[in-house]
């Protein structure tokens, strides 16, 4: 069956406060963080981008298991903030993991669900017999205009899964996707920074597609929350995936592993799969997942995964790359002083 | 760096690929195609470094031209990989976490880029291992 054959994930070092950025501000940063559900979020290094970070979160997925990279026939990066306008990020990956020349890749874009579109296209090419394996990644050095509510949960990171159907150590056993044209959040071409639809962003926006979603795939396969071990969602802040857990019936203890929102921030294109890995970190064989990610614009992706006995397989070695839980860990707090310093380099990207 | 300098360097770049002589068994990176040891008896393969090594040497850059001058205070050493042949790199760490002998692995990083709308250029630096 067609699986997830390995994983990695990428978060760089440097950490905020979201109270240094209210500060800042003049607002009330114990406030904003307890009505956010996030604490501190993830910056990138001054020499960090959405590609470094990509190839970090392939190279990751390799250390845990021996693939030929030349078999590696797909490579799709899904990311809002993709180094160049036109010149894929998808090309630089390939190359740095040596999966070039033959294969396909692109450069996604889906708001916050172009990672997981990437998993879907990897998962058809893989299941036609097109291709052996294919990597879709999801990854972001998320932007918010400095003020604007955004910033205090913009942040950094990524996840790459290889995709395959030779002994994978997770079965992606179905997907389904809701999808609808709505304007809750946008950035113009050739604008440094997106805007967003204020209120238009929870029920109109995350909820309905989220919701709906995660409904169909229920429907689809006559399943009940109670069926998972674990559930993922997207989580642009800490109370949005509560909330959604809460209205489809899974409980706190389903969500809690892959909930990593509250010390990363919202890693847009990442978010959801950085919450699978998290999630995939401490799974056992047997566990079911499901998972949803949502893309503003706007639509969700809706996933139901059981982990195979390979997992705790001599083909397999998890301890190869950094956990998720070890990379929020290893931080190095920064001021706004340092944090606009970097965010000085992205937009002069623009 | 011009782009076309760069792009024929890209795949030694991006994932430390230099050169061996199996004759003396000597490293090479940036790759050789001599071996200035064994000279006409000299077999060059290439080799893709395993990317783990440890500082030999270093020094604290304080000011740097326009490109890098965001990045100062930073580290550049002189980097001994395991399989024994030397580079210079950027060690992306605190200024005071470095030292003679640390371990260290390589990274993906931007190297940097050609002003505001040039090329992008990426490649290898280390970080502790
Ligand atoms: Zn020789």
């Amino acid at each position: 069956m067609v699986g997830i054959i390995s994983y990695g994930a990428y978060i760089p070092r440097y950490r905020i406060r979201v109270e240094e950025i209210a500060r800042v501000w003049g607002a009330n940063g114990t406030e904003i963080s307890k009505g956010l559900g996030v604490y501190e979020k993830s910056l990138p290094d001054l020499d960090e981008d959405t590609a470094t970070i990509s190839v970090e979160a392939a190279r990751a997925a390799l250390a845990r298991r021996t693939v030929d990279p030349g078999e590696i026939k797909a490579v799709y990066v899904g990311s809002e903030s993709h180094p160049y306008a036109v010149k894929p990020t998808a090309a630089t990956v390939g190359e740095a993991i040596g999966a070039t020349p033959v294969m396909t890749a692109a450069d996604y874009e889906f708001a916050c669900k172009a990672g997981t579109a990437a998993v879907q296209t990897c998962m058809g090419l893989v299941k036609s017999g097109m291709i052996p394996y294919g990597i879709a990644i999801g990854a972001d050095i998320a932007q918010g205009e400095p003020g604007d509510a955004l910033e205090y949960t913009a942040a950094a990171g990524g996840a790459a899964l290889i995709i395959g159907n030779r002994d994978p150590i997770a079965d992606l056993n179905y997907t389904c996707s809701y999808t609808t044209d709505t304007p809750d959040f946008w950035r113009r071409e050739g604008k440094p920074f997106p805007r967003h639809g204020g209120r238009f962003t929870g029920d109109p926006g995350y909820f309905k597609h989220v919701l709906g979603s995660s409904r169909m795939l229920l429907s689809d396969l006559g399943t009940k929350p109670g069926d998972y071990d674990y559930a993922v969602f997207h989580q642009p802040n800490g109370k949005f995936p509560v909330r959604a857990a809460d209205i489809l019936g899974f409980s706190r203890e389903q969500i809690k592993p892959g909930l990593v929102v509250p010390y990363l921030g919202n890693t847009y294109s990442g978010a959801s799969m950085v919450g699978l890995c998290a999630t995939l970190d401490i799974a056992r064989p047997g566990d079911r997942i499901f998972m949803t990610s949502y893309g503003s614009g706007a639509g969700g992706d809706s996933f139901d995964i059981t982990v195979t006995d390979v997992i705790d397989s001599d083909q397999f070695n998890r301890d190869a790359a950094p956990t998720v839980a070890d990379m929020l860990k290893d931080k190095k707090m920064v001021d706004y002083a340092v944090y606009a310093k970097h965010k000085g380099k992205v937009v002069m990207m623009e | 760096m011009t782009v076309p300098r760069f792009w024929r360097k890209q795949q030694s770049r991006y994932n430390l690929i230099g050169t061996t002589c199996s004759t003396c068994g000597q490293y090479f990176y940036p790759p050789r195609n001599f071996c200035p040891e064994c000279r006409r008896d000299g077999k060059i393969n290439e080799h893709k470094f395993k990317g783990t090594g440890k500082v030999v040497t270093y020094s604290i850059i304080r000011s740097a031209s326009d490109q890098f001058s965001l990045l100062t205070p930073y580290v550049i050493a002189i980097i001994e990989l395991d399989e024994g042949c030397r580079l210079t790199s950027q060690v992306i760490c605190e200024i005071d976490a470095v030292y003679i002998g640390m371990p260290v692995k390589q990274t993906f990083r931007r190297l940097g880029t050609d002003g505001g709308s040039g090329a992008i250029f990426y490649g290898t630096k280390f970080i502790p291992a």
